[in-house]
């Protein structure tokens, strides 16, 4: 049993094969028993795993390692598919298995009636073994297999209405920018065999820790890989692809796109801090592009009217702030705010999900309002969330932003610290902003969608409240030190992971003025959003009209995508049209093709008839060679 | 048992026996020929089952005297050559089982020529006396001339002749290289030539310049490097699937064999000489494939150009010279074999029910064939060298090696990573994705039980190499060895004992299983 650890991966493996290949063959029921069940004995073998864990952990130990099978080995390049669990995987373990057969749970009830019911779990499940293998992985090639999986896995729910030009399109739009990431990623392990002579964390660990890797080559290999990261977790300038990865279906998007892929960055940077903590230039960019996303995404969250996109570019901030704990060095704190935020934000998911589910697919929020009364469980939920999201004191979100803010001001990055703030109050803003617009207010529904409004069955809302408790709870499993010692368990447990760097110590009043702070900068938040959308909408319609230029700037997302496409994606297809049709054809075809008829035309004698051709195009050929032979040689 | 020719000249002589088949019994006629196809499949399973992973020299050597000055019946078999050998047992009798239905006219005529392709491919991988390899490789482009030119599209004529004369031109000269070559040792012996370049009395350099040329050139034709490439797209467009599916993961193989056999370890002055142009052509190629591939209108001219951009990938890590880029090259000529074989089958199988090859006129085709669907799509990612399948092996084997001889031509190179998804997954949301735009697609049938025969195995093997890559590796890699040292004139010795995961040795060393002997060449090689 002690070794049983790798076996987590296997169950949602099973599945996927099963229901892939033989999905369409089964009875519906079948297919939901098949999809929740090898999650369900996912998360129960990983919370027993834990618990061996936490038993084991008092006798120290490093982790545990279990190789399955040399896989490949080539000269200096080779990786054994091999798993290990420690105490940084058993939290994402739980949180991946957890949260998934949550929203599997869910599913059952969402996708109801949807004619491809068997490939949705097929896919669920398929994603579910790819993150597996991502967080267990023990070295960064296996990692990268599950990093790889994932994003094949989003691509294919994305697109998962492939019907819907834009769904397909958004998929692939998604996976080309996570390419451009994965490329650079790709070129980071390479580096990581040149420097460390292997992949293997435990290598790399020893390696930072020994002083065989220098600072520069920490810097270059967390730059690369922390690029691929970029991508995977949508942060600035590869986030691009997460708003349009709405398109699918919305647990998809609780799922995959808020509570545990997009993470993935965040785990793969804070799984190897003994390689960041080398590089302080490294960890500089991590922060300063996680501070910039934090608040450049936050500005877009606050004008859109999509309620899944409103979460996307939330999600994106909050990814932001993640990486800024990361970045000042907290690893811990921010884990432990992707800890909360896959309660949180799949909440929020899945209740807008709930919604929509109400309203026969609307996203408008234009056209919702008041419907706390005729959705009064999921208005709960969303509620719970909202107030997690926002920082509210004693609710999970505030405990974890709270963390990587004195984090990032001990640290002595006032301005990161001051871009975090920045970002808390516009959370707080946009998050009551959709929660006034969606469920309080003026009814603006469409009347054929208020005929069919009805509250989600319980296979829905029990997921909803399950989550619900755990946003609200989750935060009591770290408390700040000026709570009361010991309370810091979070970051304690994951301690013999996460090397606890020189912490610089803040007096407890500095930390009582920190807490105040940010539980300020949210009210402050919130109140602005009842000033705003409270009862009347005045206040944004006199602001829209006063700056309009600026509104569509922002509404229009900066107009980054257009950016991208006129300068990289339009000139990049033109060009190689041109390249085709005026080099590859004409000149370099052409060139054989023209030999071949200018000698014909000289020499006459030689074109007998039809087969005169091919002597033609030897003749062409023969010249052409002489030419590069000619100058190859001089 | 003398197994290297059985296999070599079994295809032919069923194609003999079915020269004397009435052509009208067309059951019997695919039946048998199919048979023979298998039974060579089955050979060379046991040749690989038997073939020994220790040693990088050739084994089951046959060797007789034929005509005599030097021109020898000379077959041998190493890890290098096993693999593309098997590729092409495996592929002959997969595009006859495709090629049931859509070849319906000459069907003799198609079988023979198949059977006699499928020897001289092997007999070229197996030659180990170069007359005897310039024989099956001229013999070869006789029944794909065929091929193309009678069964094939409507622009066939033209296609197969430029296709014909392009390799012919090229390997004019290399036949003048071979002749010169044996004025000065008396010999075809390949691997008394080997003997000879070791010893260190071999040819004037500025010899080796110009017969390495003259190699070189026959053999890029074939890959094709940049910017010799342009027969491919004419070739395969026009060409049936049986034959694009045999040029494109076979016969592109030779070019790059070629090299790794003859143009490389033969003349390694000469070598020194051209290869910073011949890594520059070959990355060339990797870019320019990859962005011709995004621009293209016609399914099987996208996949040609992606052959461009692979081969150059596949080349660029020959071209590296070191260990991981050869056993990368050998693994990912595999892979292309596979991945590309199976797109060219898909398209195939799109055609026959179409009739058009337009990326245009498809689209939303994956709720009509659900099946076909997912074999297309994990050809793709095959091919886009997606982790868990084969290609993404050899793509990372072939950028380390690539790494390793050039951090810059590697960090260039790795943009394949980004053109192959672009271009691939581009294709298929046009054709698989989106609305139905096209009517005629509601009538289209999804695959049968011989088109899933047809695509099943390959699928298999995508995933088994993909996660048993030892299967392949294990084999190569005392022969991809032998052939660095031999160009490079380093030795690289395999480390006997097997080196023992640092994991389960339970400490840590970077323990390379090849070490090169030279520490003072390590920098550059580091570089």
């Amino acid at each position: 049993m002690k070794e049983a650890f790798w076996m987590i991966p296997l169950f949602p493996a099973v599945g996927a094969l099963g229901l892939l290949v033989f999905g369409s063959r089964l009875r519906r029921g079948a297919v939901s028993f098949l999809g929740c069940l090898t999650v369900l004995a996912s998360f129960l073998l990983s919370l027993a795993s834990f618990l061996g864990l936490s038993a084991t952990a008092a006798a120290g130990g490093g982790p545990r390692i279990k190789v399955l099978f040399d896989w490949l080995d080539a000269g200096r390049l080779s990786a054994g598919l091999s798993f290990q669990f420690d105490a940084l995987t058993a939290v994402m373990a739980l949180v991946v298995t957890g949260v998934s057969f949550v929203i599997h749970v869910y599913s059952v009830g969402y996708m109801k009636g949807d004619r491809s019911y068997a490939r949705y779990f097929g896919l669920l499940n398929l994603f579910v073994f790819s993150m597996l293998l991502l967080v267990m992985a023990s070295n960064m090639i296996v990692l990268f297999i599950g990093w790889e999986g994932v994003g094949l896995c989003s691509y294919l729910l994305i697109g998962f209405w492939f019907e819907k030009p834009a769904a397909a399109a958004a998929g692939k739009k998604a996976f080309l920018i996570n390419r451009i990431g994965d490329a650079a990623f790709l070129v980071g392990i390479l580096f990581l065999v040149l420097f460390v002579g292997g992949t293997e964390f435990r290598l790399i660990e020893r390696a930072a820790l020994n002083g065989e890797l220098g600072a520069g080559a920490a810097t270059l290999i967390g730059l690369l890989l922390f690029a691929g990261a970029c991508g995977k977790s949508a942060q600035l300038p590869l986030y691009v692809w997460l708003p349009d990865a709405m398109e699918g279906p919305t647990p998809v998007s609780a799922l995959i796109h808020a509570a545990t892929m997009v993470t993935a960055g965040v785990y793969m940077v804070a799984r190897l801090n003994p390689l960041y903590s080398l590089s302080p230039a490294a960890l500089e960019t991590v922060a300063v592009v996680g501070a910039a996303t934090a608040v450049f995404a936050a500005t877009m969250a606050c004008v859109q009217n999509d309620i899944k996109r409103v979460l996307a570019y939330s999600t994106i901030s909050q990814l932001g702030y993640m990486f800024i704990g990361c970045g000042v060095g907290a690893y811990a704190a921010g884990i432990f705010h992707l800890f909360t935020h896959a309660f949180f934000k799949s909440l929020l998911f899945l209740s807008a999900g709930s919604v929509m589910h109400a309203l026969s697919g609307e996203l408008d929020i234009r056209r919702m309002g008041g419907l706390r009364r005729h959705l009064p469980l999921t208005y709960a939920a969303f509620l719970t969330g909202t107030i997690a999201i926002s920082g509210v004191p004693f609710f999970s979100g505030f405990f974890s932003k709270d963390a990587i803010l004195t984090k990032a001001f001990a640290s002595g990055r006032h301005v990161v610290w001051a871009l975090g703030l920045l970002a808390a109050v516009m959370t707080a803003f946009y998050m009551f902003r959709l929660l006034l617009r969606v469920f309080h207010g003026q009814e603006r529904l469409e009347p054929s969608a208020k005929a069919r409004l009805h509250e989600s069955p319980p296979v829905m809302t029990v997921p909803l409240l399950i989550l619900a408790f755990c946003s609200a709870a989750g935060g009591y499993l770290s408390l700040p030190v000026v709570f009361g010692k010991g309370l810091d368990r979070f970051p304690r447990y994951l301690e013999s992971v996460i090397l606890p760097g020189a912490e610089a110590h803040l007096s407890r009043g500095t930390e009582w003025l920190l807490i105040a702070t940010s539980t300020a900068v949210a009210l402050v938040g919130i109140v602005l959003a009842f000033l705003f959308y409270g009862r009347r909408t005045v206040v944004p319609e006199t602001l829209i009209r006063t700056f309009p230029r600026l509104y569509r700037l922002v509404a229009d997302k900066y107009y980054i995508d257009e950016l991208y496409g006129a300068v990289i994606v339009n000139p990049l297809l033109r060009g190689s049209e041109a390249v085709y049709r005026d080099f590859d054809v004409r000149v370099i075809d052409g060139a054989v093709n023209g030999a071949a008829r200018l000698t014909a035309r000289a020499g006459k004698g030689l074109n007998v008839l039809q087969t005169g051709r091919v002597r033609d195009y030897a003749l062409a050929l023969l010249v052409g060679v002489l030419i590069v032979v000619g100058f190859l040689v001089l | 048992m003398p197994i290297l020719s059985l296999l070599t000249f079994l295809p032919l002589a069923g194609a003999l026996v079915l020269a004397f088949l009435p052509r009208r019994r067309e059951v019997l006629l695919r039946g048998l020929a199919l048979a023979v196809a298998l039974i060579a499949l089955g050979l060379s399973v046991g040749l690989y089952l038997s073939f020994e992973s220790g040693t990088g020299g050739m084994q089951f050597v046959e060797h007789a005297p034929w005509l005599g000055s030097g021109i020898e019946y000379h077959l041998g078999v190493d890890g290098i050559s096993l693999f593309l050998v098997m590729l092409a047992a495996f592929l002959v009798p997969v595009s006859m089982l495709a090629s049931w239905r859509s070849v319906s006219s000459k069907v003799k005529e198609f079988l023979i020529f198949m059977l006699v392709l499928e020897t001289g491919i092997i007999g070229v991988f197996l030659s180990l006396n170069v007359f005897l390899f310039y024989v099956f490789w001229e013999a070869m482009l006789i029944p794909m001339y065929f091929l193309i030119g009678v069964w094939g599209g409507a622009r066939r004529v033209y296609a197969t002749m430029k296709f014909v004369l392009y390799t012919m031109l090229g390997s004019l000269l290399m036949l003048v290289a071979m002749i010169i070559l044996h004025g000065r040792t008396g010999t075809f012996n390949l691997l008394e030539y080997y003997r000879l370049a070791g010893s260190g009395d071999w040819l004037d350099p500025r010899l080796q310049v110009w017969l390495f040329l003259a190699f070189a050139l026959a053999f890029a034709v074939k890959v094709p490097l940049f910017p010799l490439h342009t027969w491919l797209p004419d070739a395969h467009v026009e060409a049936p699937t049986a034959g694009s599916v045999i040029l494109a993961a076979v016969l592109l193989k030779m070019g790059a064999y070629g090299f790794l056999r003859f143009a490389l370890p033969l003349f390694p002055e000469a070598v020194s000489k051209f290869l910073p142009y011949l890594s520059a052509l070959s990355l060339v190629g990797v870019v320019y494939g990859g962005l011709m591939a995004l621009v293209q209108k016609d399914i099987k001219s996208l996949v040609a150009y992606s052959s461009v951009s692979h081969m150059g990938l596949v080349m660029l890590a020959v071209f590296a010279l070191n260990f991981e880029g050869v056993q990368g090259a050998v693994f990912q000529m595999v892979n292309h074999g596979l991945s590309t074989g199976a797109l060219f089958l898909v398209v195939g199988l799109l055609y026959e029910r179409s009739h058009t090859r337009r990326i245009s006129d498809y689209g939303g085709l994956s709720r009509q064939m659900p099946v076909l669907s997912a074999f297309f799509m994990i050809a793709v990612l095959s091919s886009a060298g997606l982790p868990g399948l084969n290609g993404f092996v050899g793509e990372i084997l072939c950028l380390f090696g690539v790494f390793r001889a050039g951090t810059l031509l590697a960090v260039l190179a790795v943009s394949t990573v980004i053109l192959a998804a672009a271009y691939l997954l581009g294709l298929f949301q046009k054709v698989m994705h989106g609305p139905i735009s096209n009517p005629a697609v509601r009538t289209f049938k999804d695959l049968n039980l011989r088109e899933v025969l047809v695509l099943l195995p390959i699928i298999v093997l995508m995933f088994w190499l993909g996660l048993r890559p030892g299967s392949v590796l294990r084999k190569t890699e005392a022969s991809a060895a032998l052939q660095v040292s031999r160009v490079t004139g380093r030795s690289s010795v395999l480390v006997s004992t097997p080196a023992p995961s640092p994991l389960k040795a339970g400490k840590f060393s970077p323990l390379p299983l090849i070490r090169e002997k030279r520490p003072a060449e390590e920098k550059d090689a580091d570089d």
